[in-house]
């Protein structure tokens, strides 16, 4: 099979890489940055990773570009924006960032023979499981308490964000996300998109257990179209201190928590499954889990409280 | 002969060395958090890599970094949040950075 179209992809990659760290307007570089991100889920494709995929086109171009391009519109631009470090800062930087290159560039032309592989062992978990997605074995059964801690580290950049909420406004809405101008089209399609955004996000968590998806795409396509509905200014973001909104948060830690503890009665040990219910209690954890990322998600995007509770 | 997971192996590199030229020269704060997400893209490609080659037991690449890397992106996503919070949170109090802060707001901040 030929290389050309792998090869153009990642002349195209590096470049709107370079393009983002040399661009001197902060709106270009984020702008950037959102075509690297989806250009390299392209490139995830391209090495059989369809999960991975599906991520990186979610939350690296997309919801980290809006929070991105959300945070280039509230920060002022401040004088020493425009100072430039030395010429020779410059050269030596330039040339350690390169000596980094050439021995990354090494490691991966001189592979390791055989390559080092966990395949195996994750394939040995996929029979009694009844899952056919390999990588939703090793999230939710084989790695599951990374996967754990993963949501714990989600729970906690959340409680972050809210303390960083100045005084006078705690339990109060994060700032809007609307846009300066309304715009017609932007309302109707966040009219006409979610119906369907919110099946396919079901459908990317539900088919998770068989087929590329799971809980991480399926949750952040659902709070995708959250944050479409609160940029149209269809919906405001919701107060931080209902009860509702916090529950939600920790619905899926919490599920995932109570089946780890239960697999000590009514399996092995800390996180494992009976054989038996081991597809029912995946399918649960990663519903909930779904839920409560497209919930923390939203909130990350929206920030801190910046009104005042009603 | 070069393969597919060669070339992109390649590519994570040249991404790594740019994110990090990006992240030591920039002098502004964005623009860092910025550089800082494509040099951590970088890294999972080279994860993506390591995939791609240990393809066994019938599975095209191996699953155990892909999910590593599922994880990676979601964490690196909270962390830009935390980071961009923090950054405007800067902004209101008003100090350009930490050492200049001046000293009647620390006497502020003290009582």
């Amino acid at each position: 099979m030929t290389l050309l179209p792998d090869l153009a992809l990642v002349l195209l990659i590096l470049t709107a890489a370079v393009w983002t760290v040399a661009v001197r307007d902060r709106r270009d570089a984020v702008i950037g940055f959102i075509v690297v991100g989806l250009l390299l889920s392209l490139a995830w494709v391209r090495l059989n990773a369809v999960d991975v995929a599906l991520t990186e086109a979610a939350i690296g171009g997309g919801a980290t570009g809006l929070l991105l391009l959300r945070a280039c519109a509230r920060l002022v631009p401040r004088p020493a924006e425009s100072v430039l470090p030395h010429p020779a800062m410059w050269i030596l930087t330039g040339l350690l960032c390169s000596v980094i290159a050439a021995g990354l560039a090494a490691i991966v032309v001189m592979p390791v023979e055989p390559p080092a592989t966990l395949a195996p062992e994750a394939a040995a978990n996929m029979g009694e499981l009844g899952l056919g997605n390999p990588v939703t074995v090793v999230l939710l059964a084989y790695r599951a308490l990374d996967t754990l801690l993963e949501k714990v580290v989600l729970v906690l950049a959340l409680i972050g964000v809210w303390t960083l909420t100045p005084e006078q406004f705690w339990g109060g809405a994060p700032a809007s996300l609307r846009a300066q101008q309304s715009s017609g089209a932007l309302r109707l399609l966040a009219q006409v998109l979610p119906p369907v955004g919110v099946v396919i996000g079901v459908y990317l968590v539900w088919n998770g257990a068989d087929h590329p998806g799971g809980t991480f795409q399926g949750g952040t396509v659902l709070a995708a179209m959250w944050l479409l509905v609160m940029m149209a200014d269809l919906r405001e973001p919701p107060e931080i201190r209902l009860h509702t909104l916090r529950l939600l948060v920790i619905l899926g830690p919490v599920v995932f928590l109570v089946a780890g503890f239960a697999g000590f009665w009514i399996a092995n040990g800390f996180l494992s499954y009976p054989p038996a219910f081991a597809k029912p209690i995946i399918v649960i954890v990663e519903a909930a889990l779904a839920l409560s990322i497209a919930v923390i998600l939203g909130m990350l995007v929206a920030g801190p409280a910046a009104r005042a509770p009603r | 002969m070069i393969g597919t997971a060669t070339v992109y192996g390649l590519c994570a590199s040249g991404l790594v060395a740019i994110g990090l030229y990006g992240l030591v020269l920039h002098p502004t704060p964005l623009r860092k958090v910025i550089a800082f997400n494509l040099l951590g893209s970088g890294t999972f490609v080279l994860f993506g890599v390591a995939a791609r080659r240990g393809g066994a037991a019938g599975f095209l690449a191996d699953p155990v970094p892909q999910a590593m890397v599922i994880t990676g992106i979601v964490v690196a996503f909270a962390s830009t949040a935390l980071a961009v919070a923090l950054l405007l949170r800067l902004q209101e109090t008003g100090a350009s950075s930490i050492e200049t802060t001046p000293p009647e707001q620390q006497d502020n901040g003290a009582s």
